[in-house]
């Protein structure tokens, strides 16, 4: 099964949860597709790392063949080829290759040449198996990585998947639970993490998928977060405290549930209700 | 010469962003006169810059009076040979009259876009 986990902002607790449920799991395959900035690999360590170049098609205009026609400029629905003096120009940064300029380019003026924009990363911790999309900084968009990272993991199917999905509800994460079975929202208790959430919530209702939160950071007293799960009827797959040595451990990079039992046992708990939430 | 200005709708004030601005201020110099045009990349989904650029190039203009631009439009105006000079205030006629009594500076500080920042 393929869980991919998933908040509203950045901060929230989704590389806990995602490591250290991949980690309880045994035998699974743990990918970070925050590939703005991957972090999942610092509590891993894996070893025997290998890496792969992630590259991108980008357009380039044959000025002695351009006629200046602009149907090219008048295809870009991104606005990436203006024409300046009777010959096309590419704006890399804002082209997303999809090759519609080389199809309506009257002159066979157009041909693709190939940037590198990133890397993954793959090695092994454990028995869990760590792969982490990389983008270059300066890039405008990650999504040509996650593709690659969704598409290694389809090539090697495995019992337990964990996909740690970008912070937000853009392209970047809708890409990212394509192919999930289930997804985790995690929460924070404040009135900010309930606006957080609810985007997230949106989305994967949006996208049909099965889903339960998991409130991070919490204390005594009232949990805004709780509280609109509570009115949305949203399982609550887990609670994990606002923990002094958890924050100490975490910030170490140290992976909690496989150093402390009562974080083992809270990481098991969560794990078991969304396997038997995928079995219904 | 013809003087580009990108323009607010209510035809008098400059609008601080050139890739969406909703008009351009077309002035010609030989005719002493204007003519207003569409900025057909005002809601664009991305490339604004690039868009409008192209439109201010396609209506022969040599010079465009903007507080700011971006790297995109600036590079593309460039190629076009069209140059920037950074406009004062809000009134587009008293720009044109500064620029034409030699009263504007050439734009230098080209800001690096806010493209991308809706997550595409």
């Amino acid at each position: 099964m393929k869980l991919a986990v998933l908040s509203g902002k950045g901060g929230t607790g989704k590389t806990l949860v995602s490591v250290n449920l991949a980690s309880v799991a045994g035998n699974a395959a743990y990918y970070d597709c925050d590939v703005e900035e991957p972090n999942g690999h610092l509590f891993f360590k894996p070893e025997n790392v290998t890496e792969k170049t992630v590259f991108v098609k980008t357009p380039e205009i044959d000025a002695d063949d351009c006629i200046g026609c602009r149907k090219c400029a008048d295809f870009c629905k991104f606005n990436a080829i203006a024409v300046i003096g009777e010959k096309a120009m590419v704006f890399p940064d804002v082209c997303h290759p999809c090759g519609g300029c080389m199809m309506v380019c009257p002159q066979n003026a157009i041909f693709e040449t190939e940037r590198p924009i990133g890397k993954i990363a793959q090695g092994v911790s454990e028995d869990v198996t760590v792969t982490s999309g990389i983008l270059n900084m300066g890039e405008e968009s990650g999504v040509p990585i996650i593709r690659t990272l969704l598409r290694d993991m389809k090539a090697n199917p495995n019992d337990f998947t964990v996909i740690d999905c970008p912070p937000g509800s853009a392209c970047v994460v809708m890409e990212s639970i394509i192919d999930a079975d289930f997804c985790i929202l995690v929460a924070e208790p404040t009135v900010f993490g309930v606006h957080n959430l609810n985007m997230v919530y949106e989305l994967v209702q949006l996208f049909g998928k099965p889903y339960g939160v998991v409130l991070n950071k919490c204390l005594d007293g009232e949990n805004p977060a709780e509280v609109f799960c509570t009115e949305h009827n949203i399982p609550i797959l887990g609670r994990i405290p606002f923990d002094a040595e958890l924050g100490r451990l975490n910030s170490n990079s140290e992976i909690v549930s496989r150093i402390d039992e009562k974080y083992h046992k809270l990481f098991t708990c969560i794990l078991r209700q969304v396997k038997e939430a995928v079995q219904q | 010469m013809r003087i580009a200005v990108p323009v607010e709708e209510n035809e008098k004030e400059i609008c601080p962003s050139f890739g969406r601005t909703p008009l351009f201020y077309i002035f010609d110099t030989e005719t002493n006169s204007g003519t207003l045009i569409e900025n057909d990349a005002m809601n664009a989904p991305g490339g604004a810059g690039i868009k409008a650029a192209q439109t201010v190039i396609d209506a022969k203009a040599e010079v465009v009076l903007v507080p700011r631009c971006g790297e995109n439009a600036a590079k593309t105006l460039e190629a076009g040979g069209v140059k920037l000079y950074e406009s004062v205030g809000l009134s587009v006629e008293e720009n044109i009259q500064a620029f034409l009594d030699d009263k504007l500076a050439v734009l230098t500080d080209i800001h690096p876009g806010f493209h991308g920042h809706g997550g595409n």
